[in-house]
């Protein structure tokens, strides 16, 4: 009779019998004590930028049609998500840009801003028809340029990347227009004059720390990919004493390490950073290579946000995941499918790479090929890629 | 100076996110004219959304989130519009728990919605967060009788509607008869207490002495008038326990079930109670009606369809009777005339049957637990 009661219970409650795992990570419980500390967030009341966003908001609940407030808003909005890897705060600067972008004909401003918004969701195509409009109606705006230079560099197409930093060279200061034609030189064959460009860039008097940052970044993974340890890891220090916290940079320079089998920095660098996917990437594949039992818990947990990712439809960790299932699940033909995808939608030097090393390990000869095409088309000057490379068949003649 | 400031901000590769964005999970789970629903929202959205960190130092504790539980259920309910047919649904919320996903703690709602007819046509308006951060979704997974449909609700498609699949009239009966073919099989208290009545059927008393029934026919008829009895008296109390007009406390049912199968048993011992099975069986099975009653109410009735899966419910007992009947029946014929049935399987079967049952009844009537069963 308990048994059959039991079978209308889980009828009654059918949610939490059926529900699968991955909706529901693990039983709800109730807390025992009221000073359980159930979640820590990221900005403290107290906290400057804290304080900078509720003010806005407050100037923007007393006067709602005031664009520059919203805009400044958003703005500081998807700044606070770069430096906290936090996308929630894009969707939150979208949100507040929604009065003006439900208009037929958005105002330039607020379609910049959710065309960089786009690019951060990797969403490049919409994010490229924003900035058309943007242009369109305003052919000066620098900014508009330079993220659209930025979108095709990722998207690999090199030459419409140039013909969009063009323009900074009268619009922007000259080391704006410089880095970005740099950053595409050091990319496609000219990494020699290019490294003499950004260093002389440096020099410059009154650049920002964030310039500073970006040019400095540029520079490290440049000199890494022609193999220039020494000069890669002084431009790393350098761009790390800037004191600009940057998610970017810490996983570029954990990769650099990564790939010189520095194993202990890199869990020294990042044991702290386990929030960010990315990172808490970086820090399991350390752990692994040094054999610590934490690999696995961290292992599990990445599967896990990665599976949480997936359930929502949108995904933008493709490249994360590729290299997640090759070195971590080691699972070359899963890492391949998903390395193939995400080479649809982005062309970096470590998209090539995540798909040369997956082909690699699955022995797939072919899969590679529209890769290895495409980096000699481009002149592609990578270290680490021309390795991968002779290591296929067809190349070694 | 500015425009150089803000150029340059952009300007990296996008990072890899810390996060997925946010996300919130809804379960809801259709029962007739009822919704039982599960929501799982992020804390920090409901930081974000009605302020949770009341003391502003960066960390949500039980406490802030426990005492604002009235404010969450109001926040969140206003924002999801659950219409069954043309009329709106309104939620109960008393719980609230707290689970952990792989972006954070988030707050588990637990709430029941209550339509006023049986659910056919669902319409679901989610407007959770939108306007605060318009990447959110809301990821919902539906189900009803077992199967599940999931649905993701965006600020560019807020609503969806579901047909929940009307379970026919036929397939309402096939269900409630299955249940209650399943109930007579696994409640091996109704089955032991019809074998112990059955035993005797294919033997009759002559001269104080037991001796195999001279035919076929004369067992059959004997057996249909025990099951007939059973089952006329519990399909009674099946009904009246059914449409509430009697009460009574399951342990005491459940005690008095169990005391019906020792007393069956230990009849057969008997001779003078053999005789009077046919009544045994009748005031007994008016206890079992009541056993059954308390299954068909865990199973949850529907309220339009009251009568029709009472009585589908009732011919399931009956055809799983039925079947232990027809496996019985042959059986215990063909062995009748030996000693091992007369006195074997008669005597020891009808004891082994008595100790079982009186396990049962100290078990039940004391709350205690003796049987791996």
């Amino acid at each position: 009779m308990k048994r059959v009661r039991t079978l209308g219970w889980m009828i009654t409650t059918g949610w939490l019998a059926l529900s699968a795992p991955s909706l529901t990570s693990g039983e709800p419980f109730l807390p025992q004590q009221d000073a359980q500390v159930l979640e820590r967030l990221t900005v403290k009341a107290a906290d400057p930028v804290a304080r900078e966003i509720k003010a806005l908001r407050a100037s923007l609940l007393r006067d709602p049609q005031n664009m520059d407030v919203a805009v400044s808003l958003a703005t500081t909005l998807i700044e606070q998500s770069r430096s906290e890897g936090d996308p929630r705060f894009l969707g939150q600067a979208q949100a507040v840009l929604a009065p003006w972008l439900d208009h037929p004909t958005p105002p330039s401003s607020t379609l910049l801003l959710r065309a960089m918004i786009r690019q951060h969701a990797h969403e490049f195509n919409l994010a490229l028809a924003d900035l058309d409009a943007v242009l369109n109606m305003q052919p000066a705006n620098a900014q508009a340029w330079l993220t659209r230079a930025s979108i095709y560099q990722v998207q690999g197409r090199y030459d419409e990347a140039r013909r969009a930093c063009q323009p900074l060279l009268r619009l922007a200061g000259r080391h704006v227009a410089l880095t970005c034609l740099g950053d595409i030189a050091g990319l496609s064959g000219q990494a020699i004059t290019s490294r003499e460009t950004l260093t002389a860039s440096l020099d410059r008097p009154g650049i920002s720390a964030r310039e500073r940052l970006w040019i400095l970044t540029i520079l490290a993974e440049m000199a890494a990919r022609t193999g220039d340890t020494n000069a890669a890891e002084k431009h790393f220090l350098d761009a790390q004493s800037l004191g600009v916290k940057d998610h970017y940079l810490i996983g570029a320079y954990a990769d650099f390490l990564l790939d010189q089998g520095r194993t202990q920095e890199v869990v020294t660098l990042l044991q702290h950073e386990t929030r960010a996917d990315g990172l808490l990437l970086r820090l399991t594949l350390a752990e692994q290579a040094l054999h610590l039992p934490v690999s696995k818990n961290h292992t599990a947990e990445l599967a896990a946000r990665f599976a949480a990712g997936r359930e929502r439809g949108t995904r933008v960790h493709v490249r994360e995941e590729a290299r997640f299932t090759l070195a971590l699940l080691h699972d070359p033909q899963a890492a391949l499918t998903l390395a193939q995808a995400n080479w649809k939608i982005q062309k970096e030097p470590w998209d090539a790479r995540l798909l040369l090393e997956s082909a690699l390990a699955a022995g797939s000869w072919n899969a590679a090929r529209p890769v290895i095409d495409w980096l000699h088309t481009n002149h592609v000057e990578d270290m680490r890629l021309q390795q991968l490379v002779v290591q296929f068949p067809e190349e070694q003649s | 100076m500015r425009l150089i400031l803000a150029l340059a901000i952009f300007l990296l590769s996008t990072p890899a996110w810390a996060h997925k964005p946010s996300d919130s999970l809804l379960s809801l789970t259709v029962q007739h004219d009822r919704i039982e629903g599960r929501w799982d929202i992020a804390l920090r959205d409901l930081d974000d959304a009605i302020g949770l960190d009341a003391d502003g130092d960066g960390a949500i504790t039980w406490g802030e989130v426990r005492s604002t539980h009235d404010e969450i259920a109001a926040y969140a309910l206003s924002r999801l519009t659950i219409t069954s047919g043309e009329t709106h649904c309104p939620a109960q919320a008393p719980h609230q728990l707290i689970d952990n996903h792989t972006d954070g703690a988030y707050a588990v709602l637990l709430f029941t919605m209550t339509c006023p007819s049986a659910i056919e046509t669902l319409q679901a308006d989610y407007r959770l967060l939108f306007d605060l951060d318009a990447q959110h979704k809301g990821l919902l997974r539906l189900t009803h009788e077992g199967d599940t449909t999931t649905a993701i609700f965006s600020q560019e498609s807020p609503t969806r509607q579901f047909t929940i699949s009307e379970t026919s009239m036929w397939n309402q009966v096939q269900q409630y008869a299955h249940e209650g073919i399943w109930h007579i099989w696994m409640g091996y208290d109704h089955v032991l207490f019809l074998l112990a009545l059955l035993l005797p059927a294919v033997l009759r008393r002559v001269a104080g002495r037991w001796e195999p029934t001279p035919d076929f026919l004369s067992a059959f008829w004997e057996v249909l008038a025990i099951v007939t009895a059973f089952t006329i008296a519990h399909s009674i109390t099946l009904g009246v326990a059914t449409l509430g007009l009697i009460a009574l406390p399951s342990r005491l049912v459940e005690s008095a079930i169990a005391a019906s199968v020792v007393f069956a048993g230990i009849s057969n011992l008997y001779p003078a109670l053999v005789q009077r099975r046919r009544v045994v069986a009748f005031l007994f099975g008016l206890i079992h009606g009541f056993g059954f009653a308390s299954v068909l109410s865990d199973l949850g009735l529907p309220r339009g369809s009251l009568a029709l899966s009472l009585v589908s419910f009732n011919l399931g007992v009956e055809v799983g009777q039925l079947a232990i009947v027809a496996m019985f029946l042959p059986l215990a014929y063909g062995l009748r005339k030996s000693w091992t049935y007369q006195r074997l399987v008669l005597v020891t079967g009808s004891l082994g049957i008595a100790a079982l049952a009186s396990a049962w009844l100290i078990e039940r009537a004391l709350d205690l637990k003796l049987l791996p069963l």
